[in-house]
């Protein structure tokens, strides 16, 4: 069984995002870019199928710039067999980023989509379900565990409640959520392996798919700061506070 | 405009979560609702007197028992033909099922909406909420999830929702319902909670986690939360975890005991009215949001503060 795992280049998490002065965006010059920590672990997941001799193979799929090569590129070096770039300077919504993949999908007939639940940017928490509805796959959303069993896989989920576990048809769609597993990092002899590893080039138009945007982004501003209070010397002066408040046994 | 909002329940009740979600829609114009369930008879009937519903359509058949997003979406997508908003609430149930539902109908969701600023116009976090994009939708339908701490709760009676019989939809056959662990609790959920005491990696272990936070909100009839790390470490289960891949809160008070304040952390209960941190490190960026700090050592400080309060 193929497994395609789609990973996006962002901001890198330990970075505080800074809101730029004209309010078009958030400042992405000269900073740390890293692959999305939910990708990271899609990656490792469809790593240890391969591991299990569930998995055949690996491709890793991006949509970005050209820069996006080297998220590719640590995908590969993790264990990913081969990847594709989608090359674009656009911002890519999930809904078309949802519609290149379904082109890819119908081109590689994978067994398994393993995608992050969310970006640590946009923030959607969409691909993966609208791809799941263009395919007509089931999904797995917010995993915490993934099992093939045959023509199946269960998955179980992260949900408000605690945890949920589904059954589902493959081919299917999986979205990790954070305790699926530890990523591993990448050696040295592999990042110098991962170099002569496949790497196509292609761009949205080659699967037919429209990016133009349906949401426009009016403006983006600070979120209201949230200033400092005071320090309290001692649990009294706390209790007389929180009392004062109203909160008390 | 005619919206359809998803009313969570667990099928008996109606979720706090849809009371927000109907305050959003009516921004928009007319609030119809979709109650979808195996034997939802009563949570129908619940959903009918929430004010200022007009219809409650009701789709009760076993393959839409537990909200398979499989079943669920198509279901939504044809009752769409007759509606203009799709608007269901943030949780891990909207999530699943409203984007499935937007590719269907070919728009884009807009995820997470703060507010509503006009009939195609909202804001919502980007960055862990560091920033805040107004967007504005050009596709012929909306769909929508909504924020929960964002809008005000719609009163949960007063209303005279006309229930309608739907009988579209069925098994897609592709997914089936194994099984659940959900923990019952019989303090408040964490996304309603008015106090909320979380605890970090610095607790150090389950039963720190059980002696040291548990009797402080037992004290102040409080809800149970966590950062990611204590979650990771096993300290307690993944429903407990705050921040911007957890539950977003926002109650009148959060204890934030151990826990440093990474901005993953702070995305998800940084609009809280009133936030008390105690911490032994006096730099620890979570003074920062807090409006009461105190630097000690946890271990002394909260076996004390919950003698006192
Ligand atoms: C300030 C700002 C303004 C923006 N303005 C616009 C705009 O006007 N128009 C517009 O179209 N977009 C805009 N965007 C981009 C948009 O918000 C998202 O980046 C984009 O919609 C993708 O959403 P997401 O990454 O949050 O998707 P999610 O659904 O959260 O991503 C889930 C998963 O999908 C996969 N995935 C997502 N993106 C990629 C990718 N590029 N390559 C490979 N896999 C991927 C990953 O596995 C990821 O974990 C803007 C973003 C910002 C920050
Ligand atoms: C993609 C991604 C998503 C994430 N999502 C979330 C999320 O949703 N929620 C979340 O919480 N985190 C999230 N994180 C993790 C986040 O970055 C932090 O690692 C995490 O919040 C740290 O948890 P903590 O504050 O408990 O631990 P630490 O950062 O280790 O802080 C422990 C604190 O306890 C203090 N301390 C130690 N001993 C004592 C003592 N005896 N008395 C008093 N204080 C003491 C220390 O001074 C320190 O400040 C995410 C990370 C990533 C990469």
């Amino acid at each position: 069984m193929k497994i395609l795992v789609p990973v996006k280049r962002v901001l890198d998490y330990n970075v505080k995002p800074r809101v730029k002065a004209d309010g078009t965006g958030v400042d992405l010059a000269n900073v740390k870019m890293s692959m999305n920590p939910f990708d990271e672990i899609g990656v490792e997941e469809a790593i240890r199928l391969k591991e299990k001799g569930v998995a055949t193979e690996i491709v890793a799929v991006s949509v970005g710039p050209a820069k996006a090569q080297e998220t590719l590129r640590t995908a590969l070096a993790m264990g990913a067999d081969r990847a594709i770039l989608v090359q674009t300077d656009d911002e890519v919504e999930p809904l078309a980023l949802a519609k290149i993949f379904k082109a890819i999908a119908d081109a590689e007939q994978p067994g398994l989509v393993i995608l992050g639940k969310q970006a640590i940017d946009g923030d959607n928490n969409q691909t993966g379900q609208m791809l799941a509805a263009l395919t007509g796959w089931a999904q797995g959303t917010f995993a915490s565990a993934v099992n093939v069993e045959g023509d199946h896989v269960s998955v179980t989920r992260e949900v408000d409640g605690g945890l949920e576990t589904v059954k589902l048809k493959l081919p299917a769609i999986v979205t990790t959520d954070l305790r699926l597993n530890e990523p591993r990092y990448a050696s040295l002899p592999n990042i110098m392996k991962a170099k002569s590893k496949p790497l196509d080039t292609k761009s949205p138009a080659d699967y037919g798919v429209d990016t133009t945007p349906r949401v426009k982004t009016v403006k983006v501003s600070e979120p209201p700061v949230r200033s400092a209070g005071v320090k309290v010397a001692d649990v009294d002066e706390l209790v007389a506070k929180l009392k004062a408040m109203g909160v008390h046994s | 405009m005619k919206t359809l909002v998803w009313v969570e329940h667990d099928g008996s009740a109606v979720k706090d979560a849809t009371l927000a979600a109907v305050t959003a829609a009516s921004k928009l114009g007319e609030v119809h609702l979709l109650v979808a369930g195996a034997g939802v008879d009563g949570v129908a009937k619940a959903a009918a007197q929430i004010a200022g519903v007009g219809k409650v359509h009701v789709a009760d058949n076993a393959a839409f028992g537990h909200n398979l997003p499989e079943n669920i979406a198509p279901l939504v997508a044809e009752l769409m033909a007759s509606h203009d908003a799709f608007v269901a609430p943030a949780t891990t149930t909207g999530k699943n099922i409203a984007p499935r539902v937007a590719a269907l109908l070919d728009v884009m969701q807009i995820s997470e909406v703060l507010s509503v600023e006009g009939p195609k116009t909202f804001t919502r976090p980007i960055y862990a909420g560091n920033a805040i994009a107004t967007v504005e939708s050009s596709d012929p339908k909306l769909v929508l999830t909504v924020r929960g701490t964002a809008f005000e709760k719609a009163a949960a009676t007063g209303g005279s929702g006309a229930v309608e019989a739907v009988s579209a939809g069925g098994d897609a056959g592709l997914s089936s319902f194994v099984g659940a662990e959900i923990a019952k609790q019989d303090r408040p959920e964490l996304t309603s909670a008015k106090i909320i005491v979380s605890g970090g990696r610095a607790l150090g272990s389950s039963e720190k986690y059980q002696e040291v936070i548990v009797p402080l909100a037992d004290k102040l009839g409080a809800a149970l939360g966590a950062s990611r790390a204590a979650v990771d470490a096993g300290y307690v289960p993944n429903d407990y975890q705050v921040g911007q891949t957890g539950k977003i809160v926002a109650p009148e008070v959060y204890f934030a005991i151990g826990i440093s304040g990474a901005i993953q952390h702070l995305a998800g209960m940084k609009d809280s009215k009133t936030i008390v941190a105690i911490n032994k490190d006096e730099d620890a960026p979570i003074f920062q949001v807090a409006d009461f700090g105190l630097v000690a050592d946890l271990f002394n400080a909260v076996p004390e503060l919950t003698g006192k309060i």
